[in-house]
């Protein structure tokens, strides 16, 4: 009973894990991303497309990557060089990414609502630990132990090394991170490449493990997935845990579905949950101070 | 004779509507402190920006050692050695200190692991040698101001700069720091360092200094041998007139009091006591100073004065008003203006012109506000009469505050306070970084406004500015107010010892 549980958790918050990852990187630089959600649309559905056209999985995850990094570019492009506001920038990459996604899926595929059934990714069978609840799961799935390492990864990069050190100080006080030499925007920029990059690779998950591209399949994980990055205080390992929390609050969801309680209710769980968490527990999170703020280069 | 450390040869630098540096010419030898002194917005810091590659001059050459150089950025300054401490920090306050000096330090591989035990042992070895004790674990926002700009000197050493650059750097310091900050600055020199140093204080020039150079308008007005000159002369050329800054006694007896602030206690924001059972009064036509030494409680007594901090006990009253838990549009409705400490912070929205923070607080105001507009000419002519007044530069209503220097920003703020007709002016630093002629014109105009039997509460880190202001000086230690001394014959040694919790 348990075991089944924790693997259904794992499996729904891997794109939670990937674009929370990606998510902290952005904002840690100091460029909000809420394209999140854009980016898991555009990556999943260069994904499926890849997928359908070379019958290879592997070639479809390198599409959505690239298709991830192109979506974060324009967000970059917009807020670092433009200085535009960056929620704006966000919400209108959203919007291009749904109505982009739903137009080319009627000129490709013919169809308004989802693709073709695609290939996932193989699932390696290992002897020996396959059985074993959590890490059986974990070594079985690509993505998923790309996530398990991603996460510590992240985490190192972060807050062990010069670029991560740098990283964090663009998004705290970018005028002293210039003023001693580091590239304000050559570092914000490649904090929101590593975001579309990562946030990609949950895109490539919801299309592969799919097996096809569903209209509007992000369904507001890229916002769910910044309302866990803010729980987890801005931080991959904390975004790990809230991510694990909305991902079990939406298992218990699933698996409550068809009982006593109406549907609707159920349904709410993951949503009511972010919120009560968001509002009450964590408090006043420590959000990197100049996050939203473009940086001006005094000339 | 060896070439001068540095060298900036006629250095012209315009903003959108601002000649700042206009021909500078200015030499520097090794091992030498060289003090820029001069007006605000003078064009010091902008000077200065420069010679650090924060900003490309639009004419002129710098050379160092001789040679000359080009900075695309302060990356390239740093590495011909350069070093600037800045007049707001540039530290992470999130960060170490450890941290804080990794940051910006070139040649290493970028995702691999930062050495910081190595780092903190190099950070130990550099601080004893200059003297500059720092810790290298602490967190920055929790270290006090003077240890914070030791960290910044340590981590301009670290990289190996020969050439220091300090803007302002006593401006927040205690007295106590700014004396070891002076001592630190003569072992620098001792060293072989080439300093450069802005200030406001004449007498740090002529106390440090071997040389110094006065700017006006952007271009250089004068230099000389620190040995040489006077204050007086400094004083004149910065001005272009002589600057009296002494006592001027009050021209009538203190009338009934107007704040009463009794058995207060107040909590800072992490919930510790600040400020114990403090009770006084202001009167009518008298300026009562506070002096002390920053961080005994001043700032959060202020602030529960005006209204931004809760009270924790006690009450405060308003021309016999209980206004305790009155919000703050109430209290200055009744006549209380506020001169905050921290300008940038509380003082000014840097983001919005000088017209509208002049405006700031006087938005309904029927002169300027109709129904449901503003009325733009009588706020414009508001402001345009305001930044007259009290010598704003430029004279520019519709220039974003954060482009003015730190002097005028501060004008600004003290424009807008003192310019409403208050009853009560509560002003904590009124003169924190502002020039000397600026300095002269805010005291005449406290005086000025106690004469016509406005109550002040005068908060200032300056001994000089308490007593050559005040009518009365109670003396804060601790929390609480240890002595209370007539302004008259107040002498500096004897609130010393009371500021540090000695018996007077
Ligand atoms: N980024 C900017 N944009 C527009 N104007 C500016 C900018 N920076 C400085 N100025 C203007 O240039 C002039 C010189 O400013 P600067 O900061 O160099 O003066 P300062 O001598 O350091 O004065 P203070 O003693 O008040 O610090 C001022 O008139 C200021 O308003
Ligand atoms: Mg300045």
């Amino acid at each position: 009973m348990i075991a089944p549980f924790l693997s259904q958790v794992l499996r729904i918050s891997v794109p939670y894990l990937f674009a929370a990852l990606g998510g902290t990187f952005s904002e840690r630089g100091g460029t909000i991303n809420i394209a999140l959600e854009g980016i898991l649309l555009t990556s999943a559905f260069a994904a499926a497309v890849t997928t359908y056209f070379t019958h290879d999985p592997w070639l479809g995850l390198a599409a959505a990557v690239l298709a991830g990094l192109l979506t974060a570019l324009l967000h970059a492009v917009i807020c670092v060089t433009f200085r535009a506001d960056q929620i704006v920038s966000g919400i209108a990459i959203n919007l291009l990414a749904a109505g982009l996604t739903k137009f080319l899926l009627k000129e490709i595929f013919g169809s308004s609502s989802n693709s073709p059934r695609v290939e996932g990714l193989p699932e390696w069978h290992l002897a020996g630990v396959g059985g074993i609840p959590v890490l059986g799961d974990i070594l079985r799935s690509p993505l998923l132990l790309l996530a398990a390492i991603g996460v510590p990864v992240g985490h190192f990069l972060l807050y062990r090394t010069p670029f991560g050190l740098r990283l964090r100080a663009c998004g705290e006080h970018p005028e002293a991170a210039d003023a001693l030499g580091v590239s304000v925007t050559r570092i914000r920029y490649t904090g929101i490449l590593i975001s579309g990059a990562v946030t990609a690779l949950g895109g490539a998950w919801l299309a592969l493990d799919q097996h096809s591209f569903t209209d509007g399949m992000s369904g507001g994980r890229g916002y769910i997935a910044l309302a866990a990055m803010i729980v987890g205080k801005w931080s991959p390992l904390g975004a790990a845990g809230g991510c694990l929390l909305f991902g079990a609050a939406e298992t218990l969801q699933i698996r409550l579905q068809g009982g006593a309680v109406p549907t609707q209710f159920i349904q709410m769980i993951p949503y009511l949950l972010t919120m009560v968490v968001l509002a009450g527990f964590i408090g006043r999170a420590a959000a990197p101070r100049m996050s939203g703020v473009p940086y001006r280069k005094e000339e | 004779m060896s070439s001068p450390a540095v060298e900036l040869l006629d250095i012209h630098k315009s903003f959108s509507r601002v000649k700042a540096n206009d021909g500078v010419n200015l030499a520097v030898a090794r091992g030498e402190i060289h003090a820029l002194v001069g007006e605000n917005g003078a064009g010091k810091s902008t000077l200065m920006k420069i010679l650090y590659g924060l900003y490309a001059p639009d004419r002129g050459e710098i050379r160092i050692d001789g040679k000359p150089a080009r900075f695309r950025g302060p990356a390239d300054a740093l590495r011909a050695g350069l070093g600037m401490v800045h007049q707001h920090f540039m530290l992470v306050r999130p960060f170490t200190v450890v941290e804080n000096m990794l940051l910006g330090r070139e040649g290493v591989p970028p995702v691999l692991p930062m050495d910081r035990v190595a780092a903190s042992r190099e950070i130990r070895d550099l601080s004893g040698r200059y003297a500059l004790d720092v810790e290298p674990g602490a967190v920055v926002e929790d270290l006090p101001v003077g240890v914070q700009q030791r960290a910044e000197i340590l981590r301009v050493l670290l990289h190996g700069a020969s050439i220091l650059i300090f803007d302002e750097p006593t401006a927040v310091l205690t007295p106590q720091e700014a004396t070891d900050f002076f001592r630190v600055l003569g072992g620098l020199r001792d060293q072989g360092k080439t300093i450069l140093l802005i200030t406001h204080k004449l007498d740090e020039v002529m106390q440090v200094a071997d040389r110094v150079t006065v700017m006006r308008a952007g271009r250089v007005v004068g230099e000389r041998a620190v040995r040489d000159t006077s204050p007086a002369e400094l004083a004149r050329l910065m001005v272009g007139r002589d600057v009296a800054l002494g006592r001027v006694e009050g021209e009538a007896p203190a009338g009934a009091p107007v704040l009463e602030v009794r058995s207060l206690g107040v909590r800072d924001s992490r919930r510790i006591a600040r400020v114990n059972s403090v009770s006084f009064q202001v009167r009518a036509g008298e300026i009562v100073g506070i002096a002390g030494v920053e961080g005994n409680g001043q700032t959060e007594l202020v602030e529960a004065i005006a209204g931004l901090r809760e009270v924790e006990a006690g009450t405060i009253h308003m021309d016999g008003r209980d206004v305790t838990g009155s919000r703050v549009a109430q209290r200055q409705r009744s006549g209380l203006v506020h001169v905050p400490e921290d300008r940038q912070r509380r003082g000014l929205v840097l983001e919005m012109s000088l017209a509208e923070n002049l405006l700031l607080g006087r938005q309904r105001e029927s002169e300027f506000s109709g129904r449901v507009l503003l009325r733009a000419e009588p706020i414009l002519r508001m402001a345009r009469r305001l930044s007259e007044e009290f010598d704003v530069r430029p004279r520019d209503v519709s220039l974003k505050t954060r482009d003015f220097s730190g002097g005028n920003q501060q004008k600004i703020v003290v424009a807008r306070e003192l310019g409403r007709a208050p009853r009560l002016i509560v002003a904590s630093q009124p003169t924190r970084g502002v020039d000397i002629g600026a300095i002269e014109f805010i005291h005449a105009r406290l005086r000025e406004a106690r004469d016509q039997g406005v109550a002040v509460l005068l908060v200032s880190a300056d001994l000089r500015e308490v007593m050559s202001l005040s009518d009365r000086i109670l003396v804060m230690y601790g929390g609480r107010v240890v002595g209370e001394v007539p302004g008259r014959d107040a002498r500096e040694d004897r609130l010393g010892t009371l500021m540090l919790g000695g018996a007077a």
